[in-house]
């Protein structure tokens, strides 16, 4: 639980409460993007043949692909050619324990509040801590190994176990997918990479932190969770960034893929620079999440609390192709000052029986402006197809803007699909019963909006349901009144 | 270039070439206000083209087949065979029967037009020689033709078509009823007809607009019309369309609203080959109130395509939108209903909802009910279904008796009936019901 007194604390201390820098010396690549700073890239990494003609392949699309400007979103061009594609903290060293772990890196994520220590970690999460763009540091690695699931950084995996990769890597977001995906592929530097195999209940949450450290360096990150069948994994993913006042470029792709009876359910709580209350800084975050329910019975879950981000792009999406497989999407979508969040999921019915259910949540801020775009889609051969959505915005002064860009496309008579959207603002009846019985009326916003978002939140894991309500708190300071 | 780019082309050629014609044939007139906009409507469209599926407000409706053909444009009121007697089948009782054939008023085969203290009903060609000054004055005024080209293509183009005017605190109990009938008996024609409908404070009518075709030639419409309500005036505003198997149909119904001001409209679809209407209304003042009612009855490869805009600029407005479809065979209904409220609409309320029935496993529906907001004290809402016919209900009627083919049209009447009721036009309302019947029937 969260205490009124902690809250009141965070309010009062609104400034990005993550924006510090870590001193660390970095190993860079110059800037730029051309074929040498790919081959770069992958020689770094000491990256199999296939894989960094993969990445070749994606440069040479991306290079044919126009930036996409359709979303209701808007910046001014990025240079492509003025982005760090690669910086590593120069300790390159493997880490036996966490000892040995560079003492900067380490009081960077006291402050953060990551629980890196054994000891101090919250029961049953282990964390794949990524700072910039290698992993520094894995825990837990050895109780889950004897399970035989895999839990380690994208450059691990790339050398361990290349079959996997060759087999699921691009599986689901191919290089030519969209431009950030294309770009992704072509300079990815790390990420995480899980694999359950058959019948495995995955004991604990895993986690990963990621962090934009160095100036910059666009984050180029590449996630891939494999869940075989039968098993089951509960991934969480947390975003904090440093204050910087040049816009950060952030084009991540995770890929999910649950095979025959698996289940996977994905969190984030997203909250990076979202710029100041003039609209400078923040990160760009464009982002491409999808997972495939490739076998049947099989089912994806994303939870999503977007509160971060100066610009927020993204969609993850579930293809249902396994028989009976099921897809959920849960996502605050929080935006103030000059935020700008275009977000929402794709469901692509294609087997029989599936089931998807969409809840959208979006609140608007100060000049923000908040979309949700959603597309159902259910194939001619997907009978007895199943969608719900609900997508509501709330409003909050009037200078910030709620839209809603519904799409669905069903081609099957036994396909039942409903969608609501409401809009409003808090009623002035709900303030006055709080403000009568001695509630500010900050923190009557504060407690209005988690009632409002609860039917999300309360798909989170339990410690990041608390982050996330203490996150919607500081990041609507302000925008009362 | 791909070969529907060429036949596009061959088309805009044709009509470039038509533009010319007439432009040849204003001598001197070329400087006079409409003729000024229909030069620049026709630059618009010749920059602009034919609308392709790129376009986001395009996306699900593919215009390509319709340009294949060789239209020939309709310039003037052709020789024709029909008798008063056949068109006096299609009249309403008790309301004002105006006739259009291919878009250009037949005087024979209508009622006597209305020309009163209260209220003028008849063609817009007269009314243009009879008082230009006051057609100048809201001629394409309300239609805009700069990013819409099939608009510009009937503004460059306008000759003829409705023209209703009602004058301050007049209200006029006689509907009027406007035909248009598509003559595809010996020729493939396309026609524009261009209408205007102007109402002056406190002034009431219902109009009923009623698409058809004679004969199973290829024959294209694209009509425009234009709606003026001035404050505290009252429109209620109906389309239906009955046309042929190959019949293309692209429709703009343009909404100004001033304060108080009440509009309701219904379109009811279930003829045509291509259809595309846009229905649009733009709140110009506080207070004003619109309802939107439409239905679609697809079958075959027909393709229905609904695009509504409810444009709230103004605060205290309120928007209703109901659409309905029942898509059966291989057809397509697209729905796209848009909810815009400007930052200073503040105490806006807006509604919409789509539902949809579809009956064969070849049925596809696109539906996208946007809302796009940016004033924080309002209440909207949309909500968008799909699905089929209640097996509970099925079972129910059933197990009294009712055969399978009975209940099935007794729900699917009852599902319509939501947007056939707001219709208040007694004779046309029965008429859309037996309509229902048969079609359902079939």
């Amino acid at each position: 639980m969260v205490k009124e007194d902690d809250i009141l604390e965070k309010v009062t201390s609104s400034d990005y409460k993550y924006g510090f820098y870590t001193d660390l010396e970095m190993d860079k690549a110059p800037k730029g993007l051309n074929k040498e700073i790919i081959e770069l890239i992958s020689s770094k990494k000491n990256e199999p043949e296939f894989l960094l003609e993969w990445r070749l392949k994606a440069y040479n699309i991306w290079l044919k692909m126009t930036e996409p400007n359709w979303p209701n979103v808007k910046y001014p061009p990025i240079d492509y050619n003025d982005i760090i594609y690669y910086a590593a903290p120069k300790t390159k060293k493997k880490l036996g324990s966490l000892d040995e772990l560079d003492p900067a890196i380490k009081n960077t994520y006291d402050k953060l509040g990551i629980p890196l220590e054994e000891q101090l970690i919250l029961a049953g999460v282990a964390v794949d801590a990524v700072l910039d763009s290698v992993s520094v540091a894995t825990t837990y690695k050895e109780k889950l190994a004897e399970l035989g699931i895999i839990f380690c950084s994208m450059s691990e995996a790339i050398v361990n176990h290349p079959q996997l990769i060759k087999k699921y890597l691009g599986a689901v977001v191919p290089q030519s997918d969209n431009y950030f995906a294309a770009l992704n592929s072509a300079v990815f530097t790390d990420g995480s990479f899980v694999y359950i195999p058959k019948n495995v209940r995955c004991p604990m949450e895993l986690s990963t932190y990621f962090r934009i450290n160095a100036e910059n360096t666009g984050q180029f990150e590449r996630t891939l969770i494999i869940a075989d069948e039968g098993s089951y994994v509960s991934y969480l993913e947390g975003c904090t960034a440093p204050m910087r006042d040049e816009n950060q470029l952030h084009a991540a792709v995770v890929e999910l893929i649950a095979l025959k009876n698996a289940e996977i359910k994905y969190s984030t709580v997203q909250n990076w620079y979202p710029g100041d209350a003039e609209g400078k800084g923040g990160i760009y975050n464009f982002v491409t999440k999808r997972g495939i329910c490739s076998g049947d019975n099989s089912k994806i879950s994303w939870t999503q609390v977007e509160t971060g981000s100066s610009i927020t792009w993204k969609y993850p999406s579930v293809i249902l192709k396994g028989d009976n497989s099921i897809g959920e999407f849960y996502s605050v979508a929080l935006t103030n000052n000059f935020q700008q969040a275009d977000t929402g999921t794709k469901m692509m019915h294609l087997g029989k029986n599936t089931k998807s259910r969409i809840v959208s949540k979006g609140i608007s801020a100060g000049k923000s402006n908040n979309s949700y775009r959603g597309l159902v889609q259910v194939s001619k051969r997907a009978d007895n197809a199943r969608n719900f959505s609900q997508c509501d915005s709330l409003l909050m002064g009037d200078k910030c803007g709620a839209h809603t860009f519904p799409y669905f496309e069903i081609k099957n008579k036994s396909a039942i699909v409903e969608h609501e959207a409401t809009t409003s603002k808090i009623g002035e009846d709900i303030m006055f019963y709080c403000n009568q019985r001695g509630i500010s009326e900050e923190d009557a916003v504060a407690l209005i909006v988690n009632g409002y978002a609860k039917e999300v939140l309360n798909q989170l894991p339990m410690e990041f349901a608390v982050e996330a309500q203490k996150l919607l708190a500081i990041s609507l300071e302000g925008s009362v009144g | 270039m791909t070969k529907t780019e060429i036949e596009n082309t061959d088309l805009k050629l044709k009509l470039v070439s038509d533009f010319q014609k007439f432009e040849k044939s204003l001598n001197g007139k070329a400087n006079s206000i409409l003729n000024k906009i229909k030069i620049d409507a026709f630059d618009c469209f010749n920059r602009l083209g034919f609308p392709v599926k790129k376009l986001e407000e395009w996306k699900y409706t593919n215009i390509n087949p319709v340009l294949k053909h060789d239209f020939k444009q309709s310039t003037q009121l052709a020789k024709h065979t029909l008798t008063k007697d056949f068109v006096g089948k299609y009249f309403l009782k008790d309301a004002v029967n105006l006739v259009f054939i291919n878009g250009f008023f037949d005087e024979s085969l209508s009622d006597k037009i209305t020309d009163n203290d209260s209220c003028y009903s008849g063609s817009l060609a007269e009314a243009t020689t009879k008082f230009g000054d006051f057609v100048e004055q809201h001629f394409s005024k309300y239609a805009d033709f700069k990013s819409n080209s099939m608009t510009a293509l009937n503004t460059a183009f306008s000759k003829d078509g409705a023209f209703i005017y009602l004058k301050k605190n007049s209200v006029n109990n006689i509907p009027v009823h406007i035909l248009y009938i598509s003559d595809a008996v010996n020729n493939v024609m396309l026609s524009q007809p261009r209408n205007l409908i102007v109402l002056e404070e406190g002034s009431s009518i219902k109009i009923s607009e009623d698409y058809f075709t004679v004969g199973s030639n290829y024959n294209f419409t694209n009509a425009v019309t234009e709606i003026y309500c001035a404050q505290n005036s009252n429109l209620e505003h109906y389309k239906i369309q009955n046309d042929g198997d190959n019949s293309f149909h692209i429709g703009t119904t343009q909404v100004h609203q001033e304060r108080d001001s009440k509009f309701s409209d219904t379109t009811v679809s279930w003829g045509g080959s291509i259809i595309r209407n846009n229905l649009n209304s733009v709140f110009n003042g506080t207070n004003t109130e619109c309802h939107f009612y439409g239905l679609y009855l697809l079958d075959g490869k027909q393709h229905v395509d609904n695009h509504t805009l409810a444009d709230h600029k103004m605060p205290n407005c309120f928007s209703n939108e109901l659409y309905k479809g029942i898509i059966d065979g291989s057809a397509t209904g697209v729905f796209n209903g848009k909810i815009m409220v400007h930052p200073d609409a503040q105490k806006t309320n807006a509604y919409q909802s789509n539902n949809n029935i579809l009956l064969s496993d070849d049925a596809t529906i696109y539906s996208k009910p946007q809302l796009e907001i940016f004033a924080d004290d309002v209440k909207c809402s949309h909500g968008a279904t799909s699905g089929q016919l209640s097996k509970e209900e099925m079972f129910y009627l059933r197990s009294r008796g009712i055969s399978e083919n009975d209940a099935r049209i007794l729900l699917l009447n009852a599902f319509a009936s939501d947007v056939i009721d707001s219709v208040k036009i007694d004779a046309l309302r029965i008429k859309l019901y037996h309509t229902l019947q048969l079609k359902l029937k079939s």
